[in-house]
């Protein structure tokens, strides 16, 4: 008697969400961590000129700013490629021939992308605390030799005051807020490439989405605080607000490495607030390949 | 006789609705607006949120675009704000090797536009035009004309105050840039009131070092008119404990105590070390007046010969 079919299989998803992983590999997508790196050890020696406040701001920036960018373009790019391989290759219709449901397809296939996206964000967060790591120990080690003969107090105070600009607890939201951006990224590329024709439309609507998205809060702004606007632009503007993701919100970042603090309420509704956006373009994407003729 | 041919002919029969493709993709849209309009009043609170915690009101400022390019304008509205700032940094670093400081003033601007809430922006652009510029604006040699160099030198003091308050205006809940104005009105414009005010707001910061309190009543010491204030001010700090009772807050006291004419039982006595060296009594001169050394603020001798 052949075993039950169940409905709705974690280890099915879990099995289409490995091979997606080991495909990912296989693309050797993993190399871009050398560009990362590279980038990391390039701007660390450039920036012996400056003083210590100003070469961690920048090297924060730098890498922070290259692990979001990086992230984002992993998203799309390996996204937007595994729906037009699968059918290219004929695997998808191995896979849906077997008693898959689509929805279990798609979900193991969001699962490891957000698998890789993962991986990536830890070792590029791991170079960048090694990268800060050294540079703290260079300038600890400089303002030592240039404090000699200071009293033991106020040469605490210089030590302490470059521990502070260095390495800040706030940093670790802001790494996983880069993270849950990448993801809400990846949703919504799946989601395009259910009914995309290409590849090549899907990481063109993806990317014009980006700058939509950074800018839709103006939008929003205008549609719901201007009255001076004619109808057709009001129109535009509230569907501009209602169909793109407000992805200024996401970019807690810049502020993080300017000094600020982040209260854990705030970075938990900005995090619960990606994890729906990914959960509802997931369900869309769905809705659209449910029925899609393959 | 059957024909598959012919059956092809025969007319199809009508799609339903939900499989033709326009409706799905209508489906699709309503499900992507609703939960637009779902989303909207939570995206609305927490915009407000984020800019309450981090902007203060400040926003990026569109006519920036003209500024920084179309290229980098997009950066900055796509998420990349603190790398085009960091670039401009840069540039602005370069442009100091080669003392062009209209260019670097121009290039502050847009980085503080950019990053508004970063401290080290604000602080370190008004240190390059309070005091680098200035005494570049001394050394002119193409201006030979002396008031000229004395009122472009003046001017970059007032550019570097004004990048101050602003940074305040961003950022009124740290004690740095409170600080960084008051050694500017201290050392550059000799407003000592303006000095004590700013070092003063410092102080009551709880992170900040515990010199700006000193530094507050010793700028209020220098102002005619506010000897009793700044004395009582002083004698608070110095009972605190010893470890307040410095060379300058000595001295300060002294000098204030002949001035408000302090009766003996409550003066305090200091030792001769503690007083500064260009008031040490030198043979052959005439000590100044009391308020002479009063009214004259502390200077660190300079290196140069």
């Amino acid at each position: 008697m052949p075993p039950k079919h169940i409905f709705f299989s974690p280890a099915r998803i879990w099995a289409i969400a490995t091979n997606t992983l080991l495909e990912l590999f296989r693309l050797k997508v993993f190399y871009f961590l050398l560009i990362f790196a590279l980038l990391l050890i390039g701007s660390s020696a450039f920036m012996i000129e400056f003083n210590f406040q100003e070469q961690f701001q920048l090297l924060k920036d730098v890498s922070l700013g290259s692990m979001s960018i990086f992230t984002w373009l992993l998203s799309v790019l390996a996204t937007a490629m595994l729906l037009p391989k699968d059918i290219e290759d004929r695997t998808l219709y191995t896979i849906l021939a077997k008693p898959v449901p689509r929805f279990e397809y798609l979900l193991g296939k969001l699962l490891g992308i957000l698998l890789m996206l993962l991986i990536s964000i830890l070792l590029m967060s791991a170079l960048f605390v090694i990268a800060l790591y050294g540079r703290q120990q260079y300038v600890l080690a400089e303002t030592m030799r240039g404090s000699a003969g200071m009293p033991p107090d106020q040469l605490q105070d210089n030590l302490r005051e470059v521990r502070n600009a260095t390495f800040t607890y706030s940093l670790i939201p802001g790494i996983i807020i880069i993270y849950v951006k990448a993801a809400l990224f990846a949703s919504l590329t799946l989601f395009i490439s259910t009914f995309a024709s290409s590849s090549i439309f899907t990481i063109m609507v993806s990317v014009a989405i980006y700058f939509i998205g950074h800018l839709q809060g103006v939008a929003r702004d205008y549609w719901l605080g201007s009255a001076t606007t004619g109808p057709l632009p009001r129109i535009f503007l509230a569907l501009v607000a209602l169909l793109f993701p407000d992805l200024q919100l996401f970019n807690l970042v810049d502020d993080i490495v300017a000094g600020n603090s982040i209260s854990f309420i705030l970075f938990a509704k900005t995090a619960a607030l990606g994890g729906l956006y990914t959960i509802i373009y997931l369900l869309v994407a769905y809705f659209v390949f449910a029925t899609k003729e393959l | 006789m059957y024909s598959p041919q012919k059956n092809f002919d025969l007319p199809l029969p009508p799609r339903p609705l939900r499989e033709r493709a326009w409706f799905r993709y209508a489906r699709v849209v309503a499900i992507l607006l609703l939960f637009g309009a779902i989303r909207l009043p939570i995206e609305v609170r927490l915009n407000q949120e984020h800019r309450a915690a981090f902007f203060h009101g400040a926003k990026l400022n569109l006519s920036l675009r003209e500024q920084i390019g179309q290229l980098g304008f997009l950066a900055a509205l796509g998420g990349f704000r603190a790398l085009v700032a960091d670039g401009l940094w840069i540039q602005a670093h370069i442009d100091w090797t080669r003392t062009e400081w209209g260019k670097m003033l121009f290039l502050f601007n847009n980085v503080t536009a950019l990053q508004p809430r970063n401290i080290m922006f604000w602080e370190m652009s008004s240190w390059h035009m309070a005091y680098n510029a200035s005494a570049a604006a001394m050394q002119d040699t193409t201006q030979p004309r002396l008031a000229l160099r004395l009122k472009h030198q003046h001017e970059y003091f007032l550019v570097g105050e004004g990048l101050l308050e602003r940074g305040i205006e961003n950022n009124p809940d740290h004690y740095n840039l409170y600080d960084a104005l008051g050694d500017l009105l201290r050392d550059k414009l000799q407003d000592h009131y303006g000095a004590y005010v700013q070092f003063g707001k410092a102080a009551k910061f709880p992170d900040s070092p515990a010199y700006e309190k000193r530094f507050s009543a010793y700028e209020l010491s220098y102002v005619p008119g506010y000897e009793r204030q700044a004395y009582d001010e002083l004698m608070r700090i110095y009972r605190i404990g010893d470890q307040e009772r410095l060379p300058t807050l000595c001295w300060r006291l002294k000098l204030l105590q002949e001035q408000l004419n302090i009766p003996a039982s409550q003066r305090i006595t200091i030792p001769d070390y503690m007083i500064p060296p260009q008031y040490r009594p030198k043979p052959g001169i005439s000590p100044p007046s009391v308020q002479d050394e009063l009214y004259t603020p502390y200077t660190v001798p300079s290196s140069k010969p």
